[in-house]
């Protein structure tokens, strides 16, 4: 049976016996792949339909939810309308409700949208300057009917668009936002399951959607929260976790610092070691890490040598990449 | 009729499995670790699968000249038959630990002891 693949307007003809990835390079179209035995994951694309369950093999559930399937694997069927990772995306606009200070360097910068906004808390968006000039940022709320996206922006220095959003960027004004990307973020299922929640700064935002998306779910299980910095000036939503945890007798919060001033109430080192001594076994819990490149690198690979499966590790590496 | 022994050990669902027990011994493992510890880990996961699902005798294209070329940066960094005895301990241990029948992990060693020489780049 031959299928119709639907591309932007382009439509090609799956022939039988076909992957998808085979129409695709026969009809010149550009896109990834290298292995063609779904081991590399380059040829990632998106359906709008369910695709089949041999061509999301491997993948995290996440993905899979989002309907993400390995072209090299996937033999259609029936007609699919595909997204590839490369194509242009779509953009609305947001006006800025609010943006003032969560601490000496992040900002809160909170937008509305006129039209509902569908994500996943924990998911991240792409905010494009009128020049053109774009990054990257996580969600810190979890969807609410009031339309609106939160976030947490540290200011690095010399950074380009972080500065312009800390020193020009007024309540009133719009940005253009992009559809939320991402597989970070929170499936409400194994609710009994502990949840490792382990941010570095600005890693707190994707983690504080998570968080109260789980909560909201009525996530039983224990869930502990370590954020860390290397000084006290740098963290932030310290009373605010602090009273949560007091509230919800599953959820732990512990603020880390690796700073040399350690006051009372606080870890004293990196969360990566701090995490372990609270937590020396990991077998079946479900772990996000988010922030800092070499910190999320480094906990991956230590979470899972302490037992986490690697389907139940979620991680967004805050890659800062020199223009 | 004699199915394969990728059959015999559980087809994919086995390799998974597999995967982690064993990524989990080589990453905790410092005599090793270094060969694999800079890649990306989800990147390491995918190739350490393609190496289960030979080692299986399952269905893979990979040639002894790919098997040269995949450890051939390896081989420069020092990869030596130390490296790849402790790689295959870690893999008879993950079988075990997975109550794989004893005759058909010597089968699966026996594949793997196979890749030995292309392997270290001989
Ligand atoms: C998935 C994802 C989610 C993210 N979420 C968040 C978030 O929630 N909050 C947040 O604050 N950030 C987040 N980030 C980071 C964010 O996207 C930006 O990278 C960050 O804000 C810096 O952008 P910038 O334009 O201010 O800095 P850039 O202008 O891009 O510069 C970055 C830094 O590099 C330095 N630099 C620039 N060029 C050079 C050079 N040639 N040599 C040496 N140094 C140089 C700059 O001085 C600056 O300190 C996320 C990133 C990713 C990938
Ligand atoms: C026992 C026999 C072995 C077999 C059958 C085998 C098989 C494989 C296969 C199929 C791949 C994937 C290749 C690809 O698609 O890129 C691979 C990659 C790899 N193997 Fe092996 N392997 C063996 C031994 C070893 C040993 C002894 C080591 C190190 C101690 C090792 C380290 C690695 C590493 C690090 C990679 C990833 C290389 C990269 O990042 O490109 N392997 N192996």
């Amino acid at each position: 049976m031959s299928t119709t693949l639907t591309i932007d307007q382009n439509r090609y003809k799956c022939e039988a016996g076909e992957t998808v990835l085979d129409t695709l390079l026969r009809e010149n179209v550009n896109l990834s792949y290298a292995c063609k035995k779904g081991t590399c994951h380059s040829c990632l694309v998106r359906s709008d339909v369910a695709p089949p369950g041999l061509a999301q093999s491997g993948l995290k559930n996440t993905l899979t939810k989002q309907n993400y399937f390995l072209a090299c694997q996937c033999y259609p069927e029936q007609d699919m309308q595909i997204r590839l990772p490369d194509q242009s995306e779509f953009y609305r606009m947001g006006t800025v409700i609010t943006n003032k200070l969560l601490n000496r360097n992040t900002i809160l910068l909170v937008m509305a949208f006129e039209d509902a906004f569908e994500f996943n808390a924990g998911q991240f968006v792409n905010l494009q300057r009128s020049d053109g000039l774009t990054r990257s940022y996580s969600i810190a709320n979890i969807p609410e009917v009031s339309n609106t996206l939160e976030f947490h922006i540290r200011r690095l220095p010399d950074g380009v668009f972080s500065t312009w959003l800390h020193d020009e960027v007024n309540v009133g004004d719009s940005i253009a936002v992009s559809e939320p990307r991402g597989h970070c973020f929170y499936i409400p299922e194994r609710r009994e399951q502990g949840i490792l929640l382990v941010g570095t700064g600005t890693g707190l935002a994707p983690l504080a959607g998570i968080l109260n998306d789980a909560l909201a779910n009525g996530h039983s299980g224990p869930i502990h929260l370590f954020h860390g910095s290397r000084e006290l000036e740098d963290l932030y939503r310290i009373d605010e976790m602090r009273q949560l945890a007091q509230q919800k007798p599953n959820f732990h919060y512990t603020p880390c610092l690796s700073g040399s001033e350690v006051p009372e109430g606080f870890a004293a080192g990196r969360v990566n070691d701090i995490v372990f001594s609270q937590i020396p076994d990991l077998k079946s819990w479900r772990v996000f890490l988010c922030g800092h490149p070499e910190m999320v690198n480094l906990m991956k690979k230590r979470t899972f040598i302490k037992g986490a499966a690697i389907a139940d590790i979620y991680a967004d590496a805050f890659l800062i990449s020199y223009h | 009729m004699s199915t394969t022994l990728y059959e015999r050990i559980g087809g994919e669902p086995a390799v998974n499995a597999a995967v982690e027990l064993f990524y989990r011994k080589v990453l905790d493992d410092s005599t090793v670790y270094r060969f694999f510890g800079n890649t990306d880990m989800d990147t390491q996961i995918a190739k350490q699968k393609a190496f289960f699902t030979m080692a299986f005798g399952g269905p893979n294209n990979y040639t002894g000249q790919d098997m040269r070329n995949a450890h051939a940066k390896l081989v420069t960094m020092g990869l030596n038959e130390d490296h790849f005895n402790a790689v295959m301990k870690h893999l008879g241990d993950t079988l075990v630990e997975l109550n794989v029948p004893g005759d058909l992990i010597a089968e699966a060693a026996a594949i793997a002891e196979s890749a030995r020489d292309d392997v270290l780049g001989k």
